[in-house]
């Protein structure tokens, strides 16, 4: 028999000879809170991300420019910004590995848990979100749910092969418990309000 | 235990102090200090002290628990920072639990899931197959640890690799894949920071979560010195963390192969989850080429509606965060890429069919019951001398080996904490007690212990045998010279003063004073 076969039969033989129906899963979204964005942004928050308000001007990419002004390779994976290593050029993974800023768009977001889904489509290379010193997030405020639960019923789920919360940095605390952010990813994750562009229901 | 410590926090390692302004380790935003996954420590110590290794393994014969936490218990730092940092650890989980109403009922629900998804094993993993495999993911079987091996050796000789950078696994630990695959000349690079440390220092991982738990600064400056060239007079943790990101980085960007465990499968959609605070999992899993996934049969869920109730009780539970700074999703390869799962049975189907032990199978490995015990906080992970430590460890290690685990399942108080922690509802502390008879009844534990629980159930079934005993023990307790009380042969009386005996037992005072009266 192959060991497929055998661990089947093996499992078939010892199956505990229980009851056990599987239950329903609530939604646990009755009392949500008012705003979802200052829900996620308190989240994100509190896990080491930034969240980056939109200036009294008005223009919404100004903080990002000056975050990335002094960045010698930027890896942008929007239409809103442009920067100056080109994703689509990008032959093998390890050509990322010098890059400085990645900019990319979060296909949506969790106010519970203040996480960003970050799925292969946004990326186009996965690593690019781990390889990148710093990492900035274009997020649209219609796009946050309010908790894991509904995160689940999304399509990205099942329609990419990769899909990343992401919530804040790259993290460790494994020599005494002490906070160091950038254990071996990103240093530092910033997450930036703005409109999907060309959305129709803006 | 812990009422001391709630008394007082004097020459406690977690100063709060230290979350003042001018701790040189803290992170400060907007005038708050973040601290998720963090425990705030003294940074400097005069004295420091070496690291008291783990249990003395010879074979097949019983691991000797309490010598190697004796041991640890001898080395104060190293017990105090260890006891603190795991006691932090419990604080913040209860702490992420009273935010959320819904706890209990998520416990409950992460459970039922379980339970259902064990009792109907082969079809959802029939399942998981199918769909992983349309997704072109290909999905391999081992049935134990030399197969597992086996089949990744196979995989990583088939593509040419030399190194292969990895994501932390319990699984690979209890398969012994790094010795393996140094048998056969492939270069192992663990990317998580403490699985990392333990790698280089030759010491399997303490923990499930935080493997270096029982390491104090000054023993990862010491080992990462003699490894990778940091000063050895500098233990300041930035240092050394930013030290090992860039030794460890040329190795990532160079290797030919990524391998990481699982923490869930969900068989609906043929995909795997990974949860990382790193990020590490996900560089091993999309820097290299190949993608190796190794994953135990028992960590499958039914749907993606199941799987919001575990990711919103791991972290929580594990370390206090409401989720891992990364929980990553694969469904399928990536353009170019190839990806493989081997699911590993390694006991698990055998384990499915102890009708006292098998719901030990629902553990998700988030090491909150380790963290809550008064014996793992005290003693470290590597007294067990096993692949699993702390409370899961005493219920699942003696699956492996009966004989060579006997002694585990008496390094507990039996308090219940474990069972009260635990986010899927194992009864933890009543499998112990369960072993415990299981291993006498087969003979695997000691003649010593065996005989005084023999003589106890003697004497423990008859009532007036027994109350003569009580009595005459008292006495002789009160009388009796040091040496006989204090012995090898007398646990109670090892490091700890055995308690002044009664004048009279109660059932004498009771018969004196309220016997007339019935």
């Amino acid at each position: 028999m192959s060991s497929r076969d055998d661990i089947l039969a093996a499992i078939r033989a010892n199956l505990p000879r229980v009851d056990r129906p599987l239950p329903h899963v609530p939604l646990f979204d009755d009392d949500p809170p008012t705003s979802l964005l200052s829900a996620f942004k308190d989240s994100l928050h509190r896990m080491g991300g930034v969240f980056l308000d939109p200036p009294a001007s008005g223009d919404l990419l100004a903080p990002l420019r000056a975050k990335i002004a002094d960045a010698k390779i930027v890896c942008s994976t929007v239409p809103e910004i442009a920067g100056n290593r080109d994703i689509a050029g990008v032959g093998v993974v390890r050509d990322l590995a010098d890059v400085d800023f990645a900019i990319v768009r979060a296909s949506f977001a969790v106010a519970e848990t203040g996480s960003v889904l970050l799925s292969d489509a946004d990326l186009r290379v996965n690593a690019v979100a781990y390889l990148a010193q710093h990492l900035i997030v274009l997020l649209d405020p219609a796009d946050i749910v309010v908790n894991l639960h509904h995160a689940y019923r999304r399509p990205e789920f099942r329609d990419r092969h990769y899909a990343c919360f992401h919530t804040g940095p790259s993290a460790t605390a494994d020599i005494e418990g002490v906070l160091i952010h950038g254990a071996q990813g990103v240093r530092s994750l910033s997450v930036l309000p703005v409109v999907r562009a060309g959305d129709p229901n803006h | 235990m812990s009422t001391v410590r709630e008394q007082t926090d004097d020459g406690a390692m977690l100063h709060p102090e230290q979350r003042a302004e001018g701790d040189p380790d803290a992170i400060i935003r907007d005038g708050r200090r973040l601290d998720h996954a963090e425990g705030t420590s003294k940074p400097l110590r005069a004295h420091p002290e070496p690291q008291p290794r783990g249990a003395k393994v010879h074979g097949n014969r019983p691991v000797d628990q309490q010598e190697a936490a004796a041991r640890f218990i001898a080395a104060p730092e190293h017990e105090k920072m260890h006891d603190e940092r795991l006691w932090d650890l419990r604080q913040k989980r209860d702490r992420e639990m009273h935010g959320i109403p819904e706890w209990e009922e998520l416990r409950s629900l992460a459970s039922a899931i379980k339970e259902h998804t064990l009792t109907h094993l082969d079809e959802y993993l029939d399942q998981f197959e199918a769909n992983a495999s349309a997704n072109g993911i290909h999905v391999h079987w081992a049935r134990d640890a030399a197969e597992h091996n086996q089949i990744v050796h196979a995989i990583l000789r088939d593509n040419g690799v030399k190194s292969l950078i990895k994501s932390k696994s319990m699984l690979t630990e209890e398969c012994g894949f790094r010795h393996y695959m140094a048998s056969v000349g492939i270069e192992v690079i663990e990317t998580d920071l403490g699985e990392r440390i333990q790698q280089l220092d030759n010491e399997d991982p303490s923990h499930v979560v935080v493997p270096a738990v029982h390491k104090l600064r000054t023993d990862v400056a010491a080992v990462f010195s003699r490894t990778i060239g940091t000063d050895p007079n500098n233990s300041d943790v930035h240092y050394l963390a930013e030290a090992q990101r860039e030794a460890t980085r040329p190795l990532i960007l160079n290797a030919d192969a990524g391998m990481t465990g699982g923490n869930f499968m969900v068989a609906e959609t043929g995909t795997f989850v990974v949860c990382t605070n790193e990020g590490n999992a996900d560089l091993s899993a999309n820097v290299p080429k190949l993608h190796i996934a190794s994953i135990g049969i028992e960590k499958i869920i039914p749907r993606l509606e199941h799987l919001a109730v575990f990711v919103r009780l791991l972290s929580r539970s594990a370390l206090g965060s409401p989720i891992t700074q990364y929980t990553s999703h694969f469904r399928g390869p990536r353009a170019g890429g190839e990806m493989h799962v081997v699911l590993v049975d390694n006991g698990r189907s055998e384990r499915l069919g102890l009708a006292e032990f098998w719901t030990s199978l629902k553990c998700i490995r988030c090491g909150a019951c380790m963290n809550t015990c008064p014996v793992y906080r005290r003693s470290g992970g590597l007294s067990y001398g096993a692949t699993y430590s702390g409370p899961i460890g005493l219920i699942i290690d003696p699956t492996f080996n009966a004989r060579k685990y006997s002694n585990l399942p008496y390094a507990s108080s039996l308090n219940g904490s474990c069972s009260n922690v635990c986010p899927v509802k194992i009864n933890i502390h009543e499998q112990i007690y369960a072993w415990r008879r299981v291993l006498v009844e087969q003979h695997e534990v000691p003649l010593a212990k065996r005989a005084a629980m023999k003589a106890a159930g003697v004497l423990l079934s008859r009532p007036a045998a027994y109350r003569a005993a009580i009595a005459a023990a008292d006495t002789a307790l009160a009388h009796l010279p040091r040496f006989v009380i204090y012995n090898g042969l007398n646990a109670w009386g090892k490091h700890r003063e055995v308690p002044h005996p009664p004048k009279e037992t109660f059932h004498s005072w009771d018969h004196a004073n309220r016997g007339a009266k019935r």
